[in-house]
């Protein structure tokens, strides 16, 4: 994964709440094996339906995305994440994420940042007044900051070292390979077990 | 020892390896894995050079975009094929169990688990599906996860997971008659709404939920997920244990006996606390359906359709605007004068015998209405074949539906099995988003037994309305 430290970007605002990840990439999509690819499902039907924020000129280019709480809904495919990054965004901002969500984003490098409410809504209207705006994400501070003023955001210290360091989580598990191993031979003996297959 | 909930229990016997700041690292005890959220999990093994830690702790299964048609075997579209092939050669290069579709004990991950008594008490369960959370019914911890998540399971069996918090949703009362699981849990999430269980795990209680029977307790932690919560949890009792016995993977003999004594002891301490608390009257429930385009937009069918001006909240206001917009409606509608082009029954949520049953109890020597296409999906090939020694396929097909093979169908656009834009469904399953059914699609969240009076009427309705 590619770490993730501070970004610097313009921001587009969504003005919506609950926005679920079969939005932000239909199923159609989810029927390829690849991982990269699908910036152009991304929100399709509401771009399709024309006059959608993102396909705005003054915010082509943006990088970080602001939402409405509840971000991130509904299913867990993780295209969702791979479909805003492979459209160039590195950092979305919502007062609430769905769990899965905020978990798929967190391990592939998208970087979901929790603001209040009235944090977020002042960003938006930054950016709405001049699209031009640029903010600043900075992970090692925690902070983001847009037009002097400053937003403080938390994220769990493990979860904030494996972004900055671009850690890959299941070489970080398998040091712990003994302990599954004990974890293994201790489990009881009645629990299920998919082998052999039953016809 | 200080007094714990269900979910911690389980939690705490799951625990490998704890560290200060650091999420738990926690086993899986059942890895339940399809084809469209693995394919670049198994490519970041083979990119990795590591092996399927435990083949034998995994179960595959062709669900989501295969057809459902009685031919099963042809998959027309050249994409969806090439991802069931996918799966198929990935789990025959790494040694994982695999059900193909239209075979024997093939079927939607979530029933299949449960069918074959790989789902059981005090285990946890992880699948690359958010609506895993419905094995939750039997006491496990059960919950979706993404596909690097996948990738880490295949690797190592473990996951490194933040604690939940806890929540307590108690159901007082009895249910009425007429009012199932289905009811409820759309009651419950239109209440707390579809972000309310966030973080949570939630655990369902209280004489309405001891009194369901196992595929309703499924229905409802099924959808736990659409209210946003981690997941959901139903302590076994015997009505869990009865289910399970001599399902092909239960434990068997002597061992058997050993699993339900331990399985007796997973209930929530009398003096625990949940994080939060909820308090649902079931006496008070009547059927309930979705009029918008999240499953937190639902209304008692004998209700109208909300005026958006009624929320006081801009947000939600909006919100129901937009969702009247995209599903046609206008607020103060009767929801019984909705009429339908489509109604499908099926889905993890209410594809399981005891749906099919509601629902030919209502078709039976009924037909459905003219102009209306009726599509019945069993959840798995086993529940099928049960439906048909009962001769439920033919209540239905003498009714005028459709009889199909197992399989996700119309629950979601991905397989032959789609809404037309603009066409309107009562659907058993349990996301109405805008386009979750076909392009332009418009969703109506029912209980079977509605949408079997549905079909028959045309229009939204219950048995009762008959
Ligand atoms: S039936 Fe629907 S909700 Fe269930 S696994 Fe299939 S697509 Fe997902």
């Amino acid at each position: 994964m590619e770490p993730f430290t501070v970004h610097t970007g313009r921001a587009v605002p969504l003005r919506r709440s609950n926005v679920d990840t079969d939005q932000i990439i239909p199923s159609d999509y989810l029927k390829r094996v690849s991982r990269t690819g699908f910036a152009d499902g991304l929100f399709r039907e509401w771009r399709a339906a024309g006059d959608f924020v993102l396909d705005q000129p003054e915010y082509a280019g943006a990088t970080v995305l602001l939402a409405g709480p509840d971000f991130g809904t509904g299913s867990s495919r993780e295209h969702a994440v791979w479909a805003l990054q492979d459209a160039g965004f590195r950092v979305v901002v919502s007062s609430r994420f769905a769990d899965i969500f905020r978990n798929n984003a967190l391990k592939g490098g998208l970087l979901p940042v929790v603001l209040g409410s009235d944090a977020v809504e002042g960003l938006m209207a930054a950016v709405e007044t001049a699209p031009q705006t640029e903010l600043t994400v900075d992970l090692q501070r925690c902070q983001v900051d847009c037009g002097g003023q400053n937003y403080r955001f938390e994220l769990e210290e493990s979860a904030r070292q494996r972004l900055l360091q671009g850690l890959d989580d299941i070489a970080l598990t398998l040091r712990y390979e003994e302990e599954i191993l004990a974890f293994e031979a201790s489990r009881l003996s009645w629990k299920p077990k998919t082998i052999p297959a039953i016809t | 020892m200080t007094a714990r909930t269900l979910a911690e229990k389980v939690w705490e016997s799951h625990v490998v390896h704890r560290e200060e700041g650091e999420p738990d690292l926690l086993y899986i005890d059942l890895h339940l894995v399809h084809e469209v959220t693995s394919p670049q999990a198994f490519d970041g093994l083979r990119l990795a050079g590591r092996p399927v830690r435990r083949p034998d702790l995994t179960q595959a299964t062709e669900d989501h975009n295969i057809p459902t048609d009685l031919l099963g075997g042809l998959i027309e579209d050249p994409v969806s094929r090439i991802q069931v092939e996918t799966l198929r050669a990935n789990c025959s290069e790494f040694g994982v169990p695999l059900r193909s579709m239209a075979q024997d004990k093939q079927g939607v991950v979530h029933v299949i688990g449960p069918d074959l008594g790989l789902t059981q008490p005090g285990t946890t369960v992880v699948c690359g599906d958010s609506h895993t959370s419905t094995h939750g019914a039997f006491g496990a911890l059960a919950f979706g996860i993404g596909t690097s998540e996948v990738e880490h399971v295949l690797a190592t069996q473990t996951l490194p997971q933040r604690k939940p918090k806890t929540m307590a949703v108690t159901v007082q009362g009895a249910l009425p008659s007429g009012v199932t699981a289905k009811d409820l849990i759309l009651a419950v999430i239109a209440q707390i709404g579809t972000g309310g269980g966030q973080g949570h795990v939630i655990e369902y209680r209280g004489q309405a939920i001891e009194g369901l029977s196992m595929e309703g307790r499924m229905t409802v932690c099924n959808m736990s997920i659409e209210a946003g919560a981690r997941a959901g949890l139903v302590a076994p009792d015997e009505t869990t244990f009865e289910y399970l016995k001599g399902r092909p993977h239960a434990p068997q003999g002597a061992e058997w006996d050993r699993a339900v004594e331990a399985w007796r002891e997973l209930r929530t301490d009398p003096d625990a606390r949940f994080d939060r608390e909820v308090v649902i009257d079931a006496t008070a429930l009547t059927p309930f359906v979705t009029w918008g385009t999240n499953p937190g937009q639902g209304a008692p069918l004998a209700a109208e359709i909300p005026d958006p001006s009624s929320f006081a909240d801009p947000a939600e206001r909006d919100a129901a605007e937009r969702a009247l917009a995209y599903m046609g409606l206008q607020g103060g509608t009767p929801l019984r004068a909705v009429a339908v082009d489509t109604v499908f029954i099926g889905s993890c949520t209410n594809g399981r015998l005891e749906d099919l049953r509601a629902a030919a109890e209502v078709l039976r020597g009924r037909h459905v209405a003219d102009g209306v296409r009726a599509l019945v999906v069993p959840g798995s090939m086993d529940v099928k074949a049960a439906a048909e020694a009962e001769g439920l396929d033919r209540v239905f097909t003498e009714a005028g539906a459709q009889w199909r093979n197992a399989g996700c169908s119309m629950c979601l656009g991905m397989n032959p099995d789609t809404l037309a834009p603009q066409e309107r469904s009562a659907s058993t399953s349990n996301r109405n988003f805008e386009g979750r059914q076909g392009r332009g699609g418009r969703t109506h969240l029912v209980s079977p037994a509605v949408a079997a009076a549905t079909a028959v009427v045309g229009r939204l309705a219950a048995p009762a309305d008959l």
